[in-house]
């Protein structure tokens, strides 16, 4: 888009950040530009009647002072030809406006196809963002990791109240409403690291709840995020990363950890322990019994419930199914 | 009849100090029983005064928090955010929305008619008495744990929070019926008590705007008592419509709330619209331009203000086609507006113009609803307003509207008829410093807003990060000339009442029916029954020093001398 280039040239003021423009910061999605084209052509539309309108005043201000014992000037009263000419040439400049604006909207509401193939899941919460890429086995971080020139798609939820994602230099907005998924997409241009903020107001730390953008040079993506995942999880001890996993990864939906069943068996006090299961056969759950049921979990189910859990295989490495076998185990251990 | 007895008591006759409404009868009961509209609109005057006084407090201490990032004043979070809600819902329940018509409306309508008073003067104390209630109920919130949800109310967290979000929306609810029965009283007094002669086209402007305003009283507020009572429902039974653990829909809430306040932000500056087409005029000396264009775009100002409301949510997931039906309709508002403000101009050409301070005012006005209006327009295009939503940007936009036009409108009124109202004329130079200092003010506190904004710094944050410093530096010391502005007015006003000439029928050489009367007028208005006249005809008075206001030229003398002499 050639237009860009034509907002670049309004000069920032001294104390904002570098390639920023003075009414906005840097451009670094692919919307951006025709956002800040259109905003510029209402600015300078808006600036031109402003002053029609400022000059007008005053020159009639000076120009027709009061003046003591001057007569009072006559002139129409009104002119249906005046008065119709000023209702529409406005009005005639307001379509394109509308126009574009449908436009641009439009297209930041239309995903491209392949944005599902990049797709992230957003969980918005009092005071946080978590962001979860299913590409990279299911890594949950409070920064969003993105690249330059790939569409990227986030589907959001509100775990509480009403959030709203906004990322400035993307011109990216959307509310996250509990109880239904949102989405939003943008392809990033411009590698750096950007500011995310909570737009609708939530409560205590609602100023609080920002989030870091990175976004990598174009196909530096899926390594560079592999090393940071590798550097968190080794700075993570085991047992944490157990505890995130289960989480992240959706076992708290069916499982709990009080001693109450669910869909699916509780996991408080049960390792080591003998079970029944649906073919009436007994075994104890152990290291290789948790593993299966990860991999297969259908192969032997607990009595008194459904086989309804999904397959991992495939979704959690060795070492991820290691940390979870040592959570469930340190859910004993509180026991005791 | 009762207006000849007072003629004979007055004794000293004419406009020159006698009996008026003021000290008609004395006594704090002949207060707070008083069916007469002038006592009642100067009670509301009292009451939205103080109203505004304790929101700009707010103001000036929210704005005092954001001078650094971080924690500035020793404010937390938790005040802050109790303090930008109860400031938002103070300004816009108790001051803005009321402010005009209930105070200076409830003043000069009948007066404007001719008539005594207005049609039902026992619902007229009852709206009083209702406001204080509603007033009252704010006042309680602060104390039983305030109210942090913002004035919007958004569920759920307006369910979730432990702030006490059931006595603001009863005190909302209770300002509700006042608001109505206003509306009520004012269409039923228009309609009823003109006099013979004034036709609904020989009407001053400001009484169609109050008209324009008082069919959106009477059908918009309604909406919003249900949504209160839904959301009192909801927070202590839990019925499940907005809430969505129980299965209900969190944006349904947000439909219900801007079908009434999209309309109310209407009702807070189609008044000021009225006030700024009657102060342009008599300072012009010049009949207002384009009478029934400006009559009519209040009309249509008010009706499409219907239709609207979801520009407030192109951002909340309503459907592509919603948002553009939306986007559209918006901008055909932006027609009448522009209308009013080149017919102004226009009654400005050829006119006789003095920079009294009410007319400061209007020209503020003028050239602050300009940048409210236009900046709506970036708000109404949907690619921009995705970006622009929910920051600074948007705060300023409303504070141009609501504040700069509104609150200039206000005020323009207020010294207008001050004279009439307390019979004192006030020092116009110091009137005219204070004008401008208000504008000054204004502008500094509120335009670098539009910049943060578009820059991306969000609304309603109590940190922000510290490259937006700058601009909430200049706006908060903006807002301290602000507030030095509003004192000096309030200063020049006292003063006044301290030690004011007394004021003349006529000061301003205005052709409506109230400056046909002494001031401050008689209990029942006028002392006859007054003729209709045509309110923009300022052939029909002249400049008396020896009065120090204007007086009818005698109809002998006006085919002599057309024109008529003016100062
Ligand atoms: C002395 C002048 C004023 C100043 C300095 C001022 C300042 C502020 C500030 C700092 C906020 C919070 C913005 C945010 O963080 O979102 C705010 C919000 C607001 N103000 Fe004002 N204000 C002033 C006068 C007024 C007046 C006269 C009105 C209405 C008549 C008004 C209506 C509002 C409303 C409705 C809100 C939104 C509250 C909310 O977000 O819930 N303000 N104002
Ligand atoms: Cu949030």
């Amino acid at each position: 888009m050639d237009k860009s280039q034509d907002t670049a040239q309004f000069v920032a003021p001294p104390w904002v950040e570098e390639g920023s423009t003075f009414w906005f910061p840097v451009q670094s999605s692919t919307v951006a530009p025709q956002v800040d084209w259109l905003f510029h052509f209402i600015l300078g539309t808006s600036t031109v009647f402003f002053l029609l309108i400022v000059g007008l005043m005053i020159w009639f201000t000076v120009q027709y002072r009061r003046r003591p014992g001057a007569p009072l000037l006559e002139s129409p009263h009104h002119s249906t030809a005046l008065e119709l000419t000023w209702s529409i040439i406005p009005a005639m400049l307001l379509i394109p406006m509308f126009f574009w604006g449908f436009i641009g909207y439009v297209e930041m509401r239309t995903p491209p196809e392949d944005s599902g193939d990049n797709e992230i899941r957003v969980t918005a919460k009092r005071w946080a963002w978590l962001f979860t890429y299913p590409q990279f086995d299911g890594f949950a971080s409070d920064t969003l990791y993105v690249e330059e020139g790939k569409p990227f798609k986030l589907t959001m939820i509100s775990e509480d109240v009403l959030h709203s994602l906004f990322i400035p230099a993307f011109r990216v907005k959307q509310d996250v409403v509990p109880g239904r998924y949102a989405t939003t997409w943008f392809i990033p241009t411009r590698p750096g690291e950007y500011t995310l903020f909570c737009a609708e107001y939530c409560g205590k730390s609602h100023s609080d709840m920002l989030a870091k953008v990175v976004v990598y040079p174009a196909g530096e993506r899926a390594e560079k995020l592999t090393r940071v995942i590798e550097i968190e999880e080794k700075e993570t001890p085991p047992l944490e990363r157990g505890l995130k996993l289960y989480n992240r990864r959706g076992c708290a939906q069916c499982h709990t950890t009080d001693g109450t069943a669910k869909v699916g068996p509780s996991f408080k006090g049960t390792f080591g322990t003998q079970q029944k299961l649906a073919d009436g056969s007994t075994i104890t759950v152990d290291d290789n019994y948790i593993r299966e049921s990860i991999l297969e979990p259908n192969a032997k189910v607990r009595g008194g419930y459904r086989a309804q859990m999904p397959s991992f295989k495939g979704q959690l490495k060795d070492s991820q199914i290691e940390d979870l076998i040592l959570f469930i185990k340190s859910l004993n251990e509180d026991k005791k | 009849m009762a207006t000849a007895t007072i003629t004979t008591e007055s004794g000293s006759g004419g406009h020159s100090p006698g009996r008026n409404y003021l000290n008609e009868s004395s006594g704090i009961l002949s207060w707070v029983f008083t069916l007469d509209h002038k006592r009642i609109g100067l009670m509301y005057l009292v009451g939205v005064m103080s109203a505004f006084l304790l929101g700009g407090t707010f103001a000036l201490a929210l704005r005092t928090e954001l001078l650094t990032p971080g924690p500035t004043t020793g404010m937390t979070h938790d005040m802050y955010n109790q303090m930008f809600t109860l400031h938002g819902a103070v300004m816009t329940f108790l001051f803005i929305i009321p402010g005009i018509p209930a105070a200076l409306g409830n003043f000069v309508l009948p007066i404007m008619l001719g008539a005594k008073d207005v049609a039902f003067p026992r619902m007229n104390l009852m709206s009083f008495y209702l406001w204080m209630g509603g007033a009252l109920f704010f006042v309680l919130t602060l104390f039983l744990g305030g109210l942090d949800t913002g004035w919007t109310f958004y569920t759920p967290y307006s369910i979730d929070t432990n702030t006490s979000v059931v006595s603001a929306v009863l005190g909302a609810f209770v300002l509700g019926f006042s608001s109505i029965f206003t509306g009520l009283n004012f269409i039923v007094t228009i309609h009823t008590l003109r006099p013979p002669g004034m036709t609904w086209f020989k009407m001053p402007l400001f009484l169609w705007s109050l008209y324009a305003t008082a069919i959106i009283q009477i059908l918009a507020t309604p909406v919003l008592g249900i949504t209160l009572l839904l959301l009192f429902a909801e927070r202590t039974m839990g019925i499940g419509i907005f809430d969505p653990k129980l299965g209900g829909d969190p944006v349904l809430f947000q439909h219900f709330f801007w079908f009434y306040s999209h309309p109310a932000v209407y009702i807070m500056i189609l008044p000021g619209m009225g006030i700024v087409s009657e102060l342009i005029s008599v300072f012009s000396r010049k009949a207002i331009f384009g009478y029934r264009f400006i009559a009519f775009s209040s009309l249509a100002i008010a009706l499409l203000g219907f239709l609207v409301w979801g520009h407030h949510m192109f951002t909340s997931g309503e459907s592509k086609m919603a948002a553009i039906v939306f986007s559209g309709i918006t901008f055909s508002i932006a027609i009448p507006s522009a209308i009013k403000v080149f017919n102004w101009l226009a009654t400005m050409y050829k006119g006789s113009i003095s920079l009294a301070t009410p007319m400061c005012f209007a020209q503020s006005f003028i050239v602050l609803f300009s940048i409210g209006g236009l900046t709506g327009l970036f708000l109404s295009t949907l690619s921009t307003d995705v970006h622009l939503h929910d920051t600074y940007f948007v705060v300023s936009h409303f504070h141009y509207v609501m504040v700069g036009s509104t609150l200039t409108a206000f005020l323009g009124g207020l010294f207008y008829w001050w004279p009439k109202i307390t019979g004192k004329m006030y020092n116009d130079i110091q009137g005219q410093i204070a004008a401008l200092i208000i504008f000054v003010g204004f502008n500094l506190a509120f335009f670098p807003q539009f910049i943060m904004g578009s820059r991306g710094m969000p609304r309603r944050y109590y940190n922000y990060l510290p490259e937006f410093q700058t601009y909430h530096q200049l706006s908060t010391y903006g807002s301290y000339v602000l507030g030095a502005g509003l004192f000096l007015a309030l200063w020049v006003l006292v003063q006044s009442l301290l030690r004011g000439k007394p004021a003349p029928m006529n000061p301003w050489g205005g052709n409506s029916l109230e400056w046909h009367t002494s001031s401050p007028p008689p209990l029942a208005n006028f002392e006859h029954t007054p003729e209709a006249t045509d309110p923009y005809d300022y052939h029909a008075n002249k400049y008396d020093p020896a009065v120090g206001g204007y007086v009818p030229i005698p109809k002998a003398q006006k085919t002599v001398d057309p024109y008529g002499g003016i100062e």
